[in-house]
């Protein structure tokens, strides 16, 4: 079950985040802001020639006691981060992948909304039901 | 109820009225749709207009009858005067003017107020009223706001049609569609700016009849017109005037008599059609709708592009907010571009919300544009899971070390041949049965291996038989870690296990690295060799004797997982496996062994031994006569140990192990007799024998001890001894083989370990 969902854009500001409300936001936020150290590293590992072969799922990114992070990045370098708790046991990486996947999917419907300027801050209703899907769903 | 006594002028004034809303010409119940409309024209706040209702007894008997409208009617007058509401000032006002109700509803009572107007004085001043405002002022018998009224004249005349919204609202184009129109009031066209307020009206007037006039009206059905009609005419005070009509121009009056059947005729269709579903849009609202798409792209097959259609919504001055969602509910197949039914659906949603309606979160079924296909976008099949499971056996290179290109070749032969008679002749032996289920669940479970075929095994080719080999030794390797399952963990070494853990890491794509280590691999072997073995043997055993059932049954087969390559001597395999693995483990092979708790069960073994191999043999030489390559004679328990060898990393039965002890135990010199030794491996396998010799002593003794006694059954099984003898020889050598290549794994993957260490430690270097 993702605890923490966020969308940060190509300059590394988030324009979408959200958690669990019963934890500490703050830790999330935190969390995903150092994430973000470790997926520039795994983007730059790639190298420029790799990037049309670079695969988005970056995978975990790094493991707490806790909590497993994961990312994604996009061809325009818009990152998804997620933070999922360790305690799933069972929660599978293919399933992480089609979270992402999911998540990539609303955002482009997103995007596709002429009303929405790019870099604002996401406040469609749609996405945020999708996330809590997300939110709720793998338990 | 009271009496009510009317005037002539307000008795022809409700009747009319009745008979207005009297749709069904009942005679008695006015309609409730028409009543609460009217209601609505009256221009009266909501609670006065429920209070109203209640007072007339309306909302007791459930309808409007004549009485109870007249009373009711009564009572809008005496609100709209602006005395208190109560039951006893219908009859006490005195010169109580006339209802008045507003917009169209106006036009049509105009119609009739003048007609009245010219029968009393009362109707006199208000023909006074009807020409044009000059006339207007002296006419009116009670305070009426002449001026109000004419202001609301031009208004009205103005803006007649402006019925979905209030001019400065309404979308950009709309207030020149509209003005157009109420310039030609006469003739057709008023019809249409009639027609407008009328689908409001008509949804609204279902809205008022479903629930009682109120707040709870607007926000439970399509947009509220009137009010926002109302609004729009109103700018000037409207004023609780007595003035019964509105003083709609003579003009109107014309166009309303055409038109009020229209609107009649539309109301009634459009209150049997949309009373249901308030987000219906009416054929009017979808015409405008469609003139309003063309102006933007006259093509009405094509699409309206996003930015456009932005431009256009946003004169609606609502908020962009609601303006994105209304955009993600309208485009439904989000492509950024509004087909036409999209683009009604996404007009008729900036209407509803421009008249307060709040946005639903889910487009409505009826603005659900019909011709296009619903399409799950998140919908994304876990496609790529289970990747490994029905995978690739072919991931470990056989030709890695370099003794096994010899093993490849002679491999094939053996599973060549083998697997026909493998196939045909299921092992008879039970060689755990449930552990080598419990291990092939657990792979299917996992679906992770990339190397795991289970029963597919059995028919695959050679090639696959060194990988299953190999992988099946790594696989267990790890299984054993992880589930503790066989008792042969302690067989393998950390290193491989590692190895394996990180093989599997790096060949998981979908492996979460905090697995602690991937499933164990069900030993791969016979899948179906194992199960039907098992079973046969059973049945074999319980055909036999309760004795040699109990031996067999004992010890289920540790795990025969070993592939292919037993599958020759595969039912002697399967049987001893264990016992050979546990011969093996204390014979030679140097990987094995030392660790197999089998061992301690050796001497039971041994015991059983005696008792079972005869048993086993028969039943292998019944099963498989011609099978076995391996002819040795004398040892079916040489090819029991080969086989236990194949399986040594698996094991961990140590039930199985006195059987397969007493299998395993004739290590033997290589077969007397290599008939068809598709192991190649021969010579290899003699220094394993030499090396078993012991274990060949051992052996020997005790096979030699038993061959008596299945001679003495008969003729017959002597050539099913032989046959077993063959296959025995056969597992022996394979269980040899086994024991190499998995030294040899081992070591490979120890070396692939510290490679990935050190290409680990690199690589934070690699892109500075």
């Amino acid at each position: 079950m993702a605890v923490c969902v966020a969308v940060i854009a190509k300059e590394n500001y988030p324009l979408y985040i959200r958690s669990v409300p019963t934890e500490n936001e703050l830790k999330f936020h935190y969390m995903v802001h150092t994430s973000l150290d470790v997926v520039d590293e795994k983007i730059s590992a790639m190298g420029k020639a790799l990037v049309d072969q670079r695969e988005l799922y970056l995978g975990l990114l790094y493991p707490t006691e806790d909590y497993k992070v994961y990312g994604y990045v996009t061809n325009s370098k818009v990152k998804f981060v997620m933070v999922v708790d360790s305690s799933n046991p069972a929660l599978r990486d293919n399933e992480i992948r089609s979270m992402f996947r999911k998540l990539h999917n609303s955002y482009t419907d997103v995007m596709c909304n002429p009303f929405y300027n790019p870099g604002d801050r996401i406040q469609s209703r749609a996405f945020d039901s999708m996330v809590t899907s997300m939110m709720i769903q793998v338990c | 109820m009271e009496g009510l006594t009317l005037s002539d002028a307000e008795q022809k004034y409700y009747s009319d009225l009745f008979s207005y809303c009297d749709i069904e010409s009942t005679k008695k119940v006015a309609a409730n749709g028409r009543v609460l409309e009217l209601f609505r024209a009256a221009q009266l706040p909501n609670d006065v207009v429920l209070q109203i209702m209640e007072l007339c007894g309306a909302t007791r008997l459930g309808y409007f009858g004549r009485s109870q409208f007249y009373i009711a009617l009564k009572l809008v007058a005496v609100a709209q005067s602006g005395f208190p509401l109560r039951v006893e000032s219908i009859n006490t006002v005195k010169d109580l003017p006339l209802p008045r109700f507003i917009a169209s509803k106006n036009e049509q009572e105009s119609r009739h107020a003048a007609s009245y107007s010219s029968d009393s004085e009362n109707q006199g001043s208000y023909s006074g009223v009807i020409p044009p405002p000059p006339g207007r002022g002296q006419v009116k018998k009670g305070s009426v706001s002449h001026d109000a009224v004419q202001p609301r004249t031009s208004a009205d005349q103005q803006e007649p049609a402006s019925p979905v919204v209030s001019p400065q609202q309404s979308p950009p184009a709309s207030p020149h569609t509209w003005r157009k129109h109420s310039r030609h009031p006469s003739g057709g066209n008023s019809e249409r700016p009639l027609a407008g307020p009328g689908p409001f009206w008509s949804p609204f007037g279902e809205a008022q009849s479903g629930s009682s006039a109120g707040d709870a009206v607007w926000s439970g059905h399509s947009p509220p017109p009137p009010q926002e009609n109302w609004v729009s005419f109103a700018d000037t005070p409207p004023t609780s005037t007595l003035l019964p009509m509105h003083p709609a121009s003579v003009q109107d009056q014309t166009t309303v008599r055409t038109v009020a059947s229209a609107t009649t005729a539309n109301e009634i269709r459009r209150q049997s059609s949309s009373y249901d579903d308030p987000w219906k849009i009416t054929d009017e609202q979808r015409q405008y709708y469609v003139n309003q798409f063309k102006t933007i792209q006259p093509d009405l097959n094509g699409f309206i592009p996003g930015s456009a259609a932005k431009e256009f919504f946003t004169k609606s001055k609502l908020p962009i907010l609601e303006l994105s969602h209304i955009w993600e509910l309208s485009d439904f197949d989000k492509d950024g571009a509004l087909t036409l039914d999209e683009f009604c659906a996404a007009f008729h949603l900036v209407v509803a919300r421009k008249n307060g309606y709040d946005l639903p979160e889910k487009l409505p079924e009826s603005l659900m544009p019909k011709l296009i296909d619903l399409e799950d976008s998140a919908d994304v099949g876990d496609q790529t899971g289970e990747v490994g499971y029905s995978g690739s056996p072919a991931e470990a290179p056989p030709s890695k070390s370099p003794s096994m290109p010899s093993l490849n070749q002679t491999w094939p032969e053996m599973n060549q041949s083998s697997e026909d008679t493998a196939i045909v002749h299921p092992v008879p032996i039970r060689m755990t049965p449930s552990k080598i289920h419990m291990q092939e669940m657990e792979l299917k479970r996992t679906g992770n291996d990339h190397t795991n075929p289970t029963s597919p095994l059995l028919v695959k080719p050679s090639d696959l038989s060194e990988e299953n080999k190999i992988n099946s030794s790594v696989k267990f390797a790890s299984g054993n870690t992880v589930d503790g399952y066989s008792s042969s963990d302690s067989f393998t070494s950390d290193p491989e296990q590692i190895g394996n853990n990180v093989t599997r890491q790096r060949s998981h794509s979908g492996t979460s690295p905090d697995n602690p280590a991937p499933p164990p691999p069900p030993p791969r072997p016979q899948p179906s060799h194992s199960r039907s073995s098992s079973l046969d043997m059973n049945r074999t055993f319980a055909v036999t004797t309760g004795q040699q059932q109990a031996g067999v049954v004992a010890h289920p087969p540790a795990v025969p997982p070993r592939p292919q390559p037993s599958q020759a001597p595969g039912p002697v395999v399967h049987r001893p496996v264990d016992a050979d693995s546990l011969i093996t483990h204390t014979s030679t092979s140097p990987q094995q062994i030392p660790e197999q708790p089998n061992f301690a069960d050796f001497s039971q073994f041994e015991v059983f031994a005696a008792s079972n191999v005869n048993e086993e043999q028969e039943d292998e030489a019944e099963k498989h006569p011609e099978v076995l390559p391996v002819e040795k004679a004398s040892d079916p328990a040489s090819s029991l140990r080969v086989a236990k060898t194949d399986s040594k990393s698996e094991e961990k039965t140590a039930a199985s192990a006195p059987a397969n002890v007493s299998k395993g135990t004739t290590p033997l010199a290589p077969p007397p007799k290599p008939v068809r030794r598709r192991l190649k491996s021969e010579d290899e396998l003699r220094p394993e024998v030499d090396e078993h010799t012991q274990k060949t002593g051992v052996l020997a003794g005790v096979l030699t001890s038993q061959p008596p006694l299945p001679r003495s059954v008969g003729k017959d099984k002597k050539a099913i001894q032989a046959s077993i003898r063959r296959n025995k020889e056969a597992n022996t050598v394979l269980a040899r083989l086994n024991s190499e290549l998995q030294q040899q794994l081992k070591d490979v993957l120890e070396e692939r370990i510290s490679l990935e260490v050190q290409l680990e430690q690199l690589r934070p270097f690699s892109h500075l």
